[in-house]
């Protein structure tokens, strides 16, 4: 794996441990470990048992899924550190937690208390409106989401050593997990096909560094694992994010809003893994209870779109 | 002939695993399900996720097959997860995380801490020779207790255990599929 861009190393924080930690590289090879599973969110320690039990190969702790907090509305932000630090100890997988964008105090707290992964994420209210956290002075490794290519690449730059697509969390509506994961790996294919005196102005298009962009048509690929979350809700919808190109997915409100969230978890990790086997998807569909009733993306007002967060 | 090795692709970074053995020239193909296991000479497990790639191989009917390779002498290399897989014993595991086992050592899950404590670091391997092996320890296992059986290929400044051999079974606590390296591909692959 390449590190191109690596303009600091974590050093903003008294939590680093002791050399070689913070790299690049194992921030993303963290990631690279995920790669084929499932991430699943959770609001309670017997929830992380759960979903540790049915095979996800991380949690998110949070306080509120996502179609919570769309229902409930008002400021949504970090979780109370008790919750977090009783998942971290609960469960032996890696735990990854959310802080709002741009709010880099939330990503110290986390970083403080021992996550593996912290989610620079619009599911939250974003603290700053104009900059991103400077996620190259963490010693823990960001995940972030982004609707397409440039976006993921500003994300890229300013850190993350992880991009997901960010869909519509909270609606169980898939069509917009689809339409990212599309669009990131559509404009990746049209890189590769450019010739390099064309990256120049891709990288502008893109609002992209040129480096990154180049190094993303030489790959073919993000340098950094690509899962793709927000409106995950059945095995089938996981397997089709697969296909159409996902490193693995992250699963939020689908779960634990559904009618046996452990029968279902178990089921969506299945599909993950034979994600190109229509007989093993049908044998994990079958019998699961009621899926989360969800809303259609088309029926949220604008102003109350998640993917919209961020830039 | 070109050897046909497996890389299980249950969870895990195995592209990576298959691009290094693509690269040694090796005729990888993934592994998923039992009648493709009967098809390879050797098998890779990679990094990931011990916890799920247990439960997968429960649930589709993996496990025993595996473990009828093992015993019959197949060559397995484990990174990371892989070791975990490949260990007798494993300390810090889930209630009923069972592994494969092979090789007669005990190993701690996530032994070095969470994330934050991952990290990178050269390593003297003499099996290997010069130069030092780049190593990447990703919320790793450590080798805790090395049985009569196995012996130890490479262990850190302080003396941990993060390499260990038995036969044509090979642990490493690392993962050389991400940092470039090759020769402990290139050693398993003498194996077959």
């Amino acid at each position: 794996m390449t590190d191109t861009l690596t303009p600091s190393t974590a050093s903003g924080s008294a939590d680093s441990a002791g050399p070689g930690t913070g790299t690049a590289r194992v921030k993303r090879g963290l990631a690279e470990m995920l790669k084929g599973g499932v991430i699943m969110d959770v609001v309670t320690v017997e929830q992380a048992k759960i979903a540790e039990d049915a095979g996800a190969v991380a949690v998110m702790a949070l306080e509120r899924v996502p179609a919570d907090i769309r229902a409930q509305g008002g400021v949504a932000r970090m979780s109370d550190p008790d919750l977090i630090a009783g998942i971290v100890d609960a469960v032996s997988i890696p735990v990854m937690a959310k802080a709002r964008i741009g709010h880099f105090v939330e990503a110290q707290v986390l970083q403080h208390l021992g996550v593996d992964y912290i989610d620079e994420s619009e599911v939250l209210s974003p603290a700053d409106y104009v900059n991103h956290i400077d996620k190259w002075r963490f010693t823990a490794p960001f995940v972030c989401g982004a609707t397409n290519l440039g976006e993921a690449l500003r994300r890229i730059t300013e850190g993350a050593a992880m991009i997901r697509s960010k869909g519509e969390a909270g609606t169980g509506d898939v069509s917009e997990a689809t339409k990212h994961i599309r669009t990131i790996k559509g404009q990746i294919n049209a890189l590769k096909a450019k010739t390099p005196d064309e990256l120049y102005v891709a990288a502008k298009e893109l609002q992209a560094p040129y480096e990154l962009v180049a190094e993303v048509a030489r790959l073919g690929a993000l340098p950094v694992v690509l899962f793709t979350a927000g409106g995950v809700a059945t095995p089938a919808d996981a397997a089709m994010m697969m296909q159409l190109g996902a490193d693995g997915v992250f699963v939020g409100s689908g779960i634990f809003k559904s009618g046996d969230p452990a029968k279902r978890a178990a089921a969506i990790v299945k599909a993950t893994t034979f994600f190109d086997d229509p007989a093993e998807i049908a044998n994990a569909s079958r019998g699961l209870g009621e899926a989360m009733v969800g809303i259609n993306v088309a029926d949220v007002p604008a102003p109350h779109r998640l993917a919209d967060r961020g830039w | 002939m070109t050897p046909k090795v497996g890389v299980l692709a249950l969870q895990g970074d195995f592209r990576e695993h298959l691009a290094v053995l693509t690269g040694l020239g090796a005729d990888a193909v993934p592994v998923r399900r039992a009648r493709e296991l009967d098809q390879v000479q050797g098998l890779v497990i990679p990094g990931g996720e011990s916890t799920v790639m247990d439960k997968l191989s429960r649930a589709f009917g993996l496990r025993e097959p595996l473990q009828e390779r093992i015993v019959d002498g197949m060559p397995v290399y484990g990174t990371c997860a892989g070791l975990i897989m490949l260990s007798d014993r494993v300390l810090d595991a889930l209630p009923d995380q069972r592994t494969l086992g092979g090789l007669d050592v005990t190993v701690r899950r996530n032994a070095f801490g969470n994330q934050l404590d991952s990290f990178e670091t050269d390593l003297d391997v003499a099996v290997l020779g010069a130069p030092p092996v780049h190593a990447a320890f990703i919320r790793a296992p450590i080798v805790e207790e090395v049985g009569p059986a196995a012996s130890v290929v490479a262990a850190l400044g302080d003396g941990r255990v993060v390499a260990v051999q038995q036969g044509n079974l090979l642990g490493t606590s690392f993962h050389p599929e991400i940092t470039g390296e090759t020769r402990f591909h290139e050693h398993f692959l003498r194996l077959l």
